[in-house]
């Protein structure tokens, strides 16, 4: 299990800078963390540069420092729509990067699991290109999962995702953390998914970190009208959850 | 694997993807028996026709055979078929690398402007007489050939790494490329004398009547020492068809990758083309049959391009020695003649997305 914690972190593209000392707590392993931001706000850019995809300033501490960034599997929102592979190559190719080109039966018996796990097993050869938005998305989940990775990035893995789906792949991600120890890190739009699931949060604005912490103090009123222009509410539920209730754009 | 997955279903998915792999080599071993009989074929063919049977026998028991048989079927059709099958793979393969890291489906040797560029060094070889590379002047068409083509590779590569320039810039860049050079191509036929202009003329068309056992040995060899690298890597180049940003967070060194690729490719479309002069469809098409037959796993699809490829060009020069009795057409005109028919049948009746 490895926890996470990010020091000053920034990322730059050459010489021009898109992120600026996002720093946090110890995400502890077994936790979900949201990213939230307005679109363009750099949640993108955060994960690659944890990911160690691109450089820049700062520090990603890992709890276990003998693991690298091979430990961290970053879960970008393309999803190869033109590729002539099917759902289940897609899959096997995540698992074999690195490897020689024999299939094992144990790796496609993973497969099989994680397939039936994210209930998609009816689309294992479908190709690619004839899947919905929402269901690449979940074949994106199932590629980073054969990874066996310990810290999950992913990046708005719910965007085109019906509300059925949502809910199921988020409770799915939750329970992953809670009962495998995996540290995970989410970027969303939705803060009632956030508040529901997430342990977490960070808001990133304009390629800097505007705010870190537990997820019921970070999203308050204040947070939603100066970086999301919006006038709400927070409430309880009639099941005692904190809502947010959007009433309108700031004038 | 995690406990939430722990779970234990079915393994219908890995039997069935046994299948999947077992129906790609079937496919891939019908290609080779296709590309067997193919050469088979053309080396019956020519002014003195021999029956397949004489060929094979020729073929597997040299010094049984006659001597006349022997010669040629060895030292005269044999290298012409030979060249068919090598320039036909190394052209494919190239166009399937080209389409795999530019992430577009018309990249080819061809419509990257390369084909041009080495129609202009051989023209500027046998126009004007300018030797590119001073050295080797008894060489000086194909090498002159062979450097604009890498040339033109080069350049299509620097552009695509620049900071801001979208794969689908590149294909416009090549595009500009093929109408740079063949106006400069078009000056130079205006220039030239009767003779020189026959001759452009000619090594423009495509011919694989050029084609010694030296050239074939050469073609080959780039074939069997590019092939590895590629099969190498198969799994990365695989995940780049899944985007840059997904092999990134795989892994993958894209940039390198991608000028690796690209050099290599280079190599494989610039040698056959400076050899045996512009054929332009194999490498657009081959790949693109491939896909259509076993999918992008580069595992089977690289195979299966070469074969496709070769293929291609070995069926067209067997066309080509058979449609005018007694002539043998220059290969680079007859390839789309035969190939695009094939293609449509293709296309109109493969229900899948091939692209």
């Amino acid at each position: 299990m490895v926890s996470i914690a990010l020091e000053q972190l920034g990322a730059q593209y050459g010489k021009h800078k898109v992120l600026a000392d996002v720093t946090t707590d110890v995400l502890k392993a077994g936790s979900m963390t949201a990213v939230i931001g307005p679109n363009a706000a750099g949640k993108s850019t955060l994960f690659k540069r944890i990911a160690g995809l691109i450089s820049g300033a700062g520090l990603v501490h890992l709890s276990d420092t003998e693991k690298g960034s091979e430990t961290i599997c970053y879960m970008p929102q393309d999803t190869g729509a033109n590729a002539v592979l099917t759902v289940y190559e897609s899959i096997l190719l995540a698992a074999k990067q690195g490897s020689g080109w024999k299939v094992h039966d144990r790796e496609l018996r993973e497969i099989d699991h994680i397939l039936a796990a994210l209930k998609i097993e009816a689309l294992a050869f479908k190709g690619l290109g004839e899947l919905s938005g929402g269901q690449r998305q979940l074949v994106s989940i199932a590629q980073a999962l054969i990874r066996k990775p310990e810290v999950l990035l992913m990046d708005e893995p719910t965007s085109a995702l019906d509300l059925f789906r949502q809910v199921e792949v988020l409770g799915f991600m939750k329970n992953l953390a809670a009962q495998s120890g995996h540290t995970v890190m989410i970027a969303l739009h939705d803060l009632n998914h956030a508040l529901r699931y997430c342990d977490q949060t960070i808001v990133i604005a304009d390629g800097s970190m505007i705010a870190s912490g537990p997820t019921h103090d970070v999203i308050s009123e204040v947070l939603l009208r100066d970086i999301y222009r919006v006038e709400a509410r927070i409430e309880n539920c009639s099941k005692g959850r904190p809502m947010v209730i959007v009433d309108g754009a700031v004038v | 694997m995690v406990a939430i997955i722990a779970e234990n279903p079915a393994h219908t998915g890995q039997a069935a993807y046994r299948m999947l792999v077992l129906r790609r080599t079937v496919l891939i071993a019908l290609l080779v028996a296709g590309l067997f009989l193919s050469v088979s074929v053309d080396m019956a063919l020519g002014p003195a026709n021999y029956s397949l049977s004489e060929v094979l026998a020729t073929l597997f028991s040299p010094f049984a055979a006659t001597d006349q048989l022997r010669v040629v079927i060895w030292d005269i059709r044999m290298p012409i078929a030979l060249m068919a099958l090598t320039v036909g793979a190394s052209l494919s393969v190239a166009g399937a690398q080209m389409q795999t890291i530019l992430a577009n489906p018309l990249a080819s040797p061809f419509t990257l402007g390369i084909s041009a560029a080495a129609g202009f060094g051989a023209a500027l070889a046998l126009v004007g007489g300018v030797a590119v590379f001073p050295l080797a002047t008894q060489f000086m068409v194909p090498i002159n050939a062979f450097l604009m083509a890498m040339l033109a590779a080069l350049f299509i590569h620097f552009a695509s790494t620049m900071r801001g320039v979208a794969v689908e810039t590149i294909v416009l860049l090549g595009i500009a490329l093929v109408f740079t050079f063949n106006a400069l191509l078009s000056l130079l036929e205006y220039l030239a004398s009767e003779q020189a202009l026959a001759a452009v003329v000619f090594w423009t068309m495509g011919s694989l009547t050029k084609a010694t056992w030296p050239k074939v040995a050469i073609t080959a060899a780039i074939v069997i020492v590019v092939m590895p690298l590629f099969a190498r890597r198969a799994w990365a180049l695989t995940a780049l068809r899944l985007g840059e940003d997904k092999a990134a967070s795989l892994g993958i060194n894209v940039r390198r990758l991608r000028l690796e690729t690209m050099m290599t490719v280079s190599l494989l479309a610039a040698i056959p083309v400076s050899f045996v002069g512009t054929i332009g469809f194999i490498g657009l098409v081959g790949p693109h049959i491939a896909r259509m037959l076993v999918g992008e796993d580069q595992r089977f699809f690289l195979p299966a391009s070469a074969l496709c490829g070769a293929l291609l060009l070995s069926a067209t020069s067997v066309v080509s020695k058979t449609l005018i009795p007694g002539a043998m057409l220059p290969i680079g005109v007859m390839t789309a003649l035969v190939g695009v028919p094939f293609f449509f049948v293709l296309i109109f009746t493969h229900r899948k997305k091939s692209w």
